[in-house]
């Protein structure tokens, strides 16, 4: 017999066995029990059949939301007890996060200080529209000294001390280039004015002590064309070093020089603050000797068959591991060729730390 | 160049102090390198006067003095000098004067229970000498208060200045007050020489005799003066020898020297007793030599001019003269020598014998040759002044050389050359006073140069005289015209290559060295190198000798050193040029890098979650892999040459890396362990070498778009193969025969696994690929996928004698 009373009491029971239920097997075997093909629940569905249609009337719904009640009760006991179940094994999955992990190989990669000033100064110059030219480190005498306007036996030869190669059969010697002038030279010979170039490279002179390597680094820099005077020279120069020591401006002082292949010829000394362990660049009252330059010399373009009278310029020279040191406080020149990994992984650039005008030399 | 500020006053009238002295040398283009300045330094040091000095209660060899240093009241000093006593005239150091010798600020102090109020000064205390028997005593006459400096005559301070090569003129004071003349801080005193009578002939002829070969000299003038008396020089003379480091020897030789400062111009003084007949200026004979005056003997020959007499080479011309018939106390006739000499010759002499004179200094740079004659007419008056004595007629050989140049100077060409506007008269003025004559009016001057500027030749050298003078501070920062509005590319493709490879290896993991570009004998020839052509004359030391042929001597060197420190994981790498030849196509590019320990390209030492493995020559192809993929050459164009690595490394654990059998970018592996033996090189270490410049040149393709983009929506599938292959197979062929089944639907192999030991016969391999197969228009059946399988098979087996393992 059915009435909804005992409807009652049987939603009352089954409900209370999914609660029960503690895991997924018993709560499917409750869920058999109940809506399964035999089930209490599914027993009872049975009877519709036999029933009168007022009967139906009443029964069916009642019927139809009952077992909806103990389906939705059965999924939500489900989700619960695989929450459940979840949380007991993420619980039993705990890590020590605080165990180290290997050091990208971006954090342990160095750029030498010197590739990385030349990058920069690249950068700079390129954006004035400079190209880099280059020359070979091994030299003749030609172009390291007779082009540029040092005479044969002339005692400004010996302002270098100049690593000779072996004598040749015809008397010749090669010799490793004291300076990155030469460059101009080929510069000069290899296309027709207007020329801006710069010249990055390794240079030699017989010298070692605190403040000498015999290899060292220098950059030329050399502009030809129709108009090119001093006050072009001093802007370029005050832009670069500007640009390059990152200060908002510089203050130049020209100082007369000489140097064979420039005609007017100076040193040029950057206004300084000196402290114990930095030179700042931009601020104070000291000056500081940063670089030389001057106008390249009637004889110098007359060596490579420019009109002195048409074609004029100038150029200029810089210790890129000076500038180099200065920037970034780096003590002792020696260090820079030392290859001391300790001292790389400290003064060294990351592989990502790409000079860019736009993005900023240094990070 | 060395001068003191008194000597400088003697040739520059007015009142410049040393500061406007310094500042205006510097300004000029003569850069004060150094001041000494006693009487500056010195300066908080004052003259006091001892009144009273008792024994100290408490020492017995220390006084209490009272000092007058002119304040109203004396003070109380305690010292510890023997030889303080009442009425001394001394010095004295007040509380926060710093100590010269010390560099100790001195503070007020009690010593042994008694004040003193400062402190008596030894001259040892303030760096005057060396001895410190007791406290400096003054002269009586010294003014109580006053700074004791001037006192002793130390108040004449020297500065030095650095003389370009080009300005020979300046290796004199009168030259260098002649361009502080020109910068209007005080008026050029003449002091023009006058010519001294001769009351005889020169009894001793000078000839040249160069035979038919290029004359060493142009002009040498000799006179003879008879009757002297050598000794020490006057006490003003060896005062401004002194001052500038040099020795006074006696009054001859010092006359000498000291013109030698004065005006630039070396003179030779002979002992005439000592010379045999005339004198003949002519070059030095193989097998000659000569004992000079610094007491060393010197081999002569035909590139050096002498002057002899009848009895053999008495002088190095124009650099040193001979010990046989120099000048001592006993000479009482002299023959002065004033003469101009070939530069070039003085230079290559010089320099070949090593004597770095005064003489040679000024001859190889230029001195005035219409100085000589009045050089000699100075010296003449001075010895006779000094020594007294009766001067010869002059004689002489050769001529003086007239330069006589003149040129024709547009006042334009300062504006063109340095952008600064002129006026004539600002052109002129400074010319004028540097000694040029200038004439004409308007645009173009005519501007006739000096006999002491025999660096001036040209308008730009005028233009220099004018602006260094006017002032370099005139200058005004001009933008220089844009060439173009935005630059386009500025480096070449080696220069790209070079970055390119240098990001590329700091980003595995690897720090950049940059190592000499020359390294020892030793080293080039474990490299493939040393040849004499490449061995350089003068190395600064023997272990950096030869150019190097390659990157990996000088990293092989760097990381011993690293492992010497105790950092024996070092991952470093270098690029920079090595040298073939001599020639400039012989240098290359290269990048070189090394591993050595556990230092892999994903991290070095031990590390709790993974086995720390020792570096293997696979490492190195990584890196060398990594940076041809970054130069634009993938993994498949590359042809590993196993067997083709350059000696250096290991015969069985390197390769060559080639583009086809004649373009060898490099090689990687182990070092040879005897190489590392050879070097000194404590192994294993692995490394690569790649010739930047042997990549080819990138094509240009007219397009920079990419091919498009073929992905498809059919899902790829994986099938693995395991082979059994000989041991002696290269993997790699198995991997391009699996490709080469079919190139289209094969995208992808992987070498997954590799064995060798049980279950594998003795002398094979079982290597695992799994195979990526990417269906084209439409998915594959399973017939299709069997008959790929099979021709997959089929082609490992055909092309490198595998089997598929069953």
């Amino acid at each position: 017999m059915t009435d909804l009373s005992s409807l009652q009491s049987l939603e009352t029971e089954v409900l209370a066995a999914v609660e029960g239920a503690s895991d997924e097997a018993s709560l499917e075997a409750v869920r058999v029990g109940a809506l399964g093909k035999k089930g209490s629940v599914s027993e009872k569905m049975k009877t519709l059949g036999t029933m009168d249609p007022e009967q139906r009337k009443t029964f069916g719904p009642a019927l139809n939301a009952l077992r909806d009640r103990v389906a939705e009760a059965l999924a939500s006991r489900k989700a619960a007890l695989a929450d459940a179940a979840l949380e007991a094994r993420l619980a039993s999955e705990k890590l020590d996060v605080s165990l180290p992990v290997r050091e990208s190989a971006l954090e342990t990669g160095r750029i030498h200080p010197v590739s990385q000033v030349t990058e920069e100064l690249v950068a700079i110059f390129s954006a004035m529209g400079f190209s880099v030219a280059e020359g070979p480190d091994i030299e003749t005498d030609e172009l390291n000294f007779t082009k540029l306007n040092f005479p044969v036996g002339h005692p400004a030869r010996e302002m270098h001390d100049t690593f000779f190669l072996p004598q040749k059969e015809d008397g010749s010697r090669l010799l490793l280039r004291t300076h990155t002038s030469p460059v101009q030279i080929r510069a000069m010979e290899a296309g027709e004015p207007p020329i801006r170039v710069i010249a990055p490279g390794r240079t030699y002179r017989f010298d070692m002590d605190q403040t000498h390597t015999p290899m060292f680094h220098q950059l030329e820099g050399l502009v030809i064309d129709r108009q090119a005077n001093m006050s072009h020279l001093k802007w370029v120069l005050e832009e670069f070093l500007k640009t390059f020591f990152e200060v908002p401006s510089v203050e130049l002082r020209f100082r007369p020089s000489f140097f064979p292949f420039t005609e007017p010829s100076m040193e040029v000394d950057v206004r300084c603050r000196k402290l114990p362990n930095e030179i700042r660049i931009g601020e104070g009252d000291d000056w500081l000797e940063i670089l030389g330059c001057g106008m390249v010399h009637p004889n110098v373009l007359r060596n490579v068959g420019l009109d002195p009278d048409e074609w004029q310029g100038f150029a200029w020279g810089v210790g890129i591991d000076r500038v180099a040191m200065l920037k970034y406080g780096m003590p002792d020149l020696r260090d820079l060729f030392g290859a001391d990994a300790r001292w790389l992984a400290h003064y060294g650039f990351r592989p990502l730390d790409f000079p860019t005008l736009a993005g900023g030399l240094s990070s | 160049m060395k001068f003191s500020l008194s000597w400088l006053k003697e040739h520059l009238s007015g009142d410049a102090d040393l500061t406007l002295v310094a500042d205006t040398l510097t300004r000029i283009g003569l850069e004060v390198e150094h001041i000494e300045d006693k009487a500056g330094d010195l300066s908080q040091f004052v003259v006091g006067h001892i009144l009273e000095a008792s024994r100290h209660p408490n020492a017995d060899k220390l006084q209490v003095c009272r000092v007058d240093v002119g304040r109203s009241e004396p003070l109380q000093v305690v010292c510890g000098a023997p030889n303080a006593q009442a009425g001394l005239k001394v010095v004295f150091a007040a509380p926060g004067t710093v100590i010269p010798a010390s560099g100790v600020k001195l503070g007020a102090s009690e010593i042994r229970g008694v004040p003193s109020a400062g402190m008596l000064c030894s001259g040892r205390e303030l760096g005057l000498s060396e001895e410190s028997d007791g406290i400096l005593e003054l002269p009586e006459s010294a003014p109580v208060g006053k700074p004791f400096a001037p006192v002793i005559g130390l108040d004449d301070p020297v500065i030095e200045i650095a003389v370009t090569p080009n300005r020979s003129d300046c290796f004199g004071v009168h030259g260098v007050a002649r361009d502080l003349a020109a910068a209007e801080i005080g008026e050029l005193k003449d002091h023009a020489a006058k010519a001294v009578p001769g009351a005889y002939p020169c009894p001793v002829k000078v000839r040249f005799d160069f035979g038919d070969t290029r004359p060493l000299s142009s002009f040498f003038g000799l006179r003879m003066v008879r009757g002297v008396k050598n000794g020490p020089s006057p006490e003003w003379l060896q005062r401004k020898l002194k001052a500038i480091g040099q020795k006074p020897i006696n009054a001859l030789v010092d006359v000498t020297n000291y013109l030698t400062y004065d005006r630039g111009r070396p003179l030779h003084v002979f002992d005439a007793a000592k010379v045999t007949g005339d004198l003949v200026v002519r070059r030095g004979r193989a097998g000659e030599s000569l004992v000079a005056l610094d007491g060393k003997s010197y081999a002569l020959d035909e590139t050096m001019c002498v002057i002899a007499d009848d009895s053999g080479v008495e002088s190095l011309a124009g650099i040193m003269g001979g010990a046989s018939t120099g000048c001592d106390e006993g000479t009482t006739d002299v023959l002065i020598e004033s003469a101009l000499w070939d530069e070039l010759a003085i230079a290559r002499t010089g320099r070949a014998l090593n004597i770095h004179s005064d003489a040679r200094h000024r001859f190889e740079r230029g001195v005035d040759p219409a100085f000589a004659l009045p050089g000699l007419e100075l010296a003449t008056q001075l010895i006779l002044d000094i020594c007294g004595g009766e001067a010869s007629e002059i004689t002489s050989a050769g001529e003086v050389p007239d330069r006589d140049l003149i040129i024709d100077f547009p006042v334009s060409e300062v504006r063109r050359l340095t952008g600064l506007a002129v006026t004539p008269a600002e052109v002129k003025a400074p010319l004028s006073l540097l000694g040029f004559w200038v004439s004409g009016q308007g645009e173009t001057l005519k501007v006739a140069v000096p006999s002491w500027r025999p660096d001036v030749s040209l308008k730009a050298d005028l233009v220099e005289e004018v602006v260094r003078i006017i002032g370099l501070d005139r200058l005004q920062a001009t933008p220089l015209p844009a060439a173009e509005a935005v630059g386009g590319e500025k480096l070449s493709p080696v220069q790209r290559r070079a970055r390119v490879a240098r990001r590329t290896l700091a980003a595995r993991g690897m720090v950049e060295a940059v190592t000499w570009s020359f390294v020892s004998h030793a080293s080039a020839e474990a490299f493939g190198g040393g040849g004499a052509e490449l061995q350089l004359a003068n190395p600064i030391a023997a272990d950096l000798s030869d150019m190097r042929p390659s990157l990996l001597p000088g990293l092989l060197a760097a990381i011993q050193r690293n492992a010497d420190r105790g950092s024996s994981d070092v991952a470093m790498f270098e690029v920079g040029q090595t040298f073939l030849g001599d020639r400039p196509q012989d240098q290359r590019m290269s990048a070189a890098g090394l591993r050595r320990g556990t230092a892999k390209a994903r991290g070095a030492g031990r590390h709790w979650g993974e086995q720390a493995l020792p570096v293997d020559a696979f490492d190195a192809k990584g890196d060398a892999m990594a940076a041809l993929a970054a130069l634009g050459l993938s993994a498949s164009s590359v042809q590993i040459a196993q067997g083709s690595a350059p000696g250096w490394f290991h015969p069985g654990r390197s390769a060559a890396l080639q583009l086809g059998p004649k373009v060898i970018l490099g090689a990687f592996g182990e070092l040879h362990p005897r190489t590392l033996k050879s070097l000194g090189v404590d192994g294993p270490v692995v490394g690569f070498e790649l010739t930047l410049d042997a990549l080819p040149a990138p094509k240009s393709k007219g397009t920079k778009a990419k091919p498009p983009f073929d992905g498809s929506s059919l899902q790829p599938l994986s099938r693995d193969f395991a082979f059994l292959a000989d041991l002696a197979t290269p993997a790699a062929e198995l991997i391009r025969a699996a490709q080469a089944a079919d190139r289209k639907l094969v995208t992808r192999v992987d070498l997954f696994d590799r064995y060798e030991g049980p279950g594998v016969p003795e002398g094979k391999v079982s290597l695992a690929l799994a195979v990526t197969l990417q269906p084209r228009e439409k998915t594959l059946t399973d017939a299709e996928i069997e008959e790929l399988s099979g021709r997959i098979v089929a082609n490992v087996e055909k092309a490198t004698g595998a089997t598929l393992r069953g």
